[in-house]
């Protein structure tokens, strides 16, 4: 259990948790270093010192070259794309109330993988083309999701079961598209499905930096306190003055946006979503639904994965889905088994 | 009826579960600084009503109330400046501490840039003290017992201040004793001031405690007045169609249904 403080001026009071508070902090720091080195290594590597001074403008033409257009962007997406989900993936688990209410079961994945597919397989659309197409996807899919599973239905077990029913479904139009696809829109769907970061720059990224710059704050300030409240069942969080209908339309609606956006920047990178708001949960020791932690968290994750994804297997570097995968499916696997023996799942 | 002493009242209402009506036609007014009591037979819309006067239901027709404005038109956070509830399920979060949870009772006096004043933490260790959580305040929700988890989740509904406060069966799950020490905790808030709305089972509770009662029965009121002239044998018999003799409580005075033995019929009271 962590404690609160409180900072406070005549016209302010601010009440925070100073855990979860280092915790962020730490999260983003790592995040931050591994992205230093993530630009300083390759085929060219640079020191952290010479990473840092190109990217504060102070470096040779050269470096800047390779630093700045062509490193950075795969790093700022890397660190977009973690952020996005860790947030995305902590609303949804906070609404649903479920430690599985992640975009990958919900659904919303799969349906931004159902927009690439159907933009390359269908349209022989190209890298712009596949963006705007998991957007339309994950867009598409979460209001279906929410029209079936009704006003009521949009918390808790139900918003779940439809979901993990829509993720089904999807996954079989999937595999039906990929069969009809010419052999190498296949393998280039196959690469994109699998969440890859290689040879991203800020056209991809773009619209996910701008929406994670739009949407992060809505939920973080301006929902933030109300998600809490929601924690303790809509009749209490209505008690106490949440206008529960439209806190949660609007939160779903910016997670939604949010894991559609990261799907379109870097394809469905599994598995981040879930993981993130977990283990900033547990390293925050805090109750509630830990928004920025989580966000934190994600983009460490993300670009740790990447770096392993590109360094740890020789020099073919894996995609980096691949790297999220095993591992965020193997904690989700060890997470079951101590949960089982506590006795809470 | 006498709206005029009534701060909160609900004229003409249905009220309705998707197409599933529960009452229709539903008169009611809260009389101001009293401590009411809703009772009735299982799912005869009572916990329905309650729901519709927090506005968590909104009704199919008709207006409630409050203030002399409609409440569907209140704000939300002022709604919950003037009317707190206790529901009947609330979920504490996972490893939250008793003050933490009471401190959210403030929620309704806060926003973005006034998170935590001297006023919330005065108020909250006001409303702990009032009902006698102050010494958990440092330990978990989850390890308390029944009893001192309702009192916690009653000092939340304190801390939001409320001049009404709405409680949906409190005594619910609880053994005698804390059903006991939680009816007079209330029966001790409404003497501060507050009014009290309470949905109970139990008629003598209802009887012991309720200033103002109101008795429901398939979606109408069948009565309503002080327990004295609601709860009668005649009464209980038409509402819960059980057979009994209503006697003077020897505590309080205040009546007292005694079931009739199994075979016999009632004597007239």
């Amino acid at each position: 259990m962590s404690r609160s403080s409180v900072l406070r001026t005549p016209l302010l009071s601010l009440r925070f948790q100073p855990r979860a508070v280092a915790v962020s902090a730490l999260c983003a720091l790592v995040a931050a270093g591994l992205a230093v080195a993530l630009i300083g290594s390759g085929d060219f590597p640079m020191s952290p010192a010479d990473v840092i001074r190109t990217l504060a403008g102070q470096g040779t033409p050269a470096d800047s070259l390779i630093v700045n257009e062509i490193r950075l962007p795969r790093a700022a997406t890397a660190l977009a794309v973690g952020a996005a989900l860790g947030l995305a993936g902590a609303v949804f688990q906070s609404l649903t109330r479920n430690e599985l209410g992640s975009p990958d079961v919900l659904g919303f994945t799969s349906g931004a993988s159902t927009g690439v597919l159907t933009a390359i397989v269908l349209f022989g659309g190209g890298t712009a083309a596949a963006s705007a197409g998991a957007v339309a996807g994950g867009v598409a899919t979460g209001a279906l999701i929410f029209l079936v599973a009704g006003r009521d239905g949009l918390h808790g077990q139900r918003l779940i079961l439809v979901g993990v029913g829509f993720t089904a479904i999807l996954t079989g139009v999937n595999g039906y598209l990929l069969t009809k696809a010419e052999i190498v829109d296949a393998a280039r769907a196959v690469l994109w499905l699998t969440g890859s970061l290689d040879g991203r720059d800020f056209g991809d990224s773009g619209p996910l930096l701008i929406a994670l710059a739009v949407l992060g704050p809505l939920i973080m300030i301006g929902c933030g306190r109300a998600v809490r409240m929601l924690e303790m069942g809509d009749d209490a969080a209505h008690g106490l003055g949440v206008p529960i209908e439209r806190v949660r339309t609007l939160l779903l609606a910016a997670a939604v946006l949010l894991t559609a956006f990261a799907a379109a920047a870097a394809g469905p990178v599994a598995f981040v979503a879930l993981t993130a708001p977990q283990v900033a949960r547990r390293l925050t020791r805090a109750h509630g639904p830990n928004l920025l932690p989580a966000a934190c968290t994600g983009a460490a994750l993300l670009v740790a994965a990447d770096w392993i994804a590109q360094h740890a297997f020789g020099d073919r570097g894996l995609p980096v889905g691949v790297v999220t995968g095993l591992v965020g499916g193997g904690y989700l696997v060890w997470l079951l088994v101590t949960q089982r023996k506590t006795g809470r799942i | 009826m006498a709206a005029s002493d009534a701060r909160l009242t609900g004229a003409g209402l249905t009220l309705a579960y998707d197409r599933r009506t529960v009452a229709s036609g539903l008169d009611v007014a809260i009389p101001d600084g009293s401590f009411t009591v809703i009772v009735g037979p299982n799912a005869c819309g009572k916990s329905t009503l309650l729901r519709a006067l927090a506005r968590i239901l909104k009704p199919a027709a008709g207006t409630i109330v409050l203030d002399g404005e409609p409440i569907a038109g209140w704000p939300a956070k002022r709604l919950a400046r003037t009317l707190g509830l206790l529901p009947q399920s609330s979920i504490a979060p996972e490893g939250i501490t008793v003050a933490d949870l009471v401190a959210r009772g403030r929620y309704p006096h806060q926003g973005l840039l006034r998170q935590w004043s001297r006023e919330d933490e005065r108020v909250v260790r006001e409303s702990m003290a009032a009902t006698g959580v102050a010494d958990l305040a440092d330990r978990t929700v989850d390890e308390l017992s029944g009893g001192q988890r309702q009192r916690v989740w009653i000092a939340m509904a304190l801390a939001q201040e409320t001049p009404i406060l709405l409680l949906d069966e409190p005594t619910t799950y609880l053994d005698i004793a804390h059903q006991m020490e939680v009816l007079d905790l209330c029966a001790r808030l409404h003497e501060e001031g507050r009014t009290i709305v309470a949905v109970l089972h139990d008629l003598n509770h209802a009887a012991r405690y309720a200033t103002h009662m109101i008795a429901m029965r398939r979606g109408s009121v069948v009565a309503e007045g002080a327990p004295g002239d609601v709860v009668t044998a005649g009464l209980v018999e038409r509402v819960f169609g059980l057979p009994c003799t209503v006697i003077p409580c020897p505590e309080t005075g205040s009546p007292l249904v005694v079931p009739s033995a199994r075979g016999r019929t009632a004597v007239p009271g």
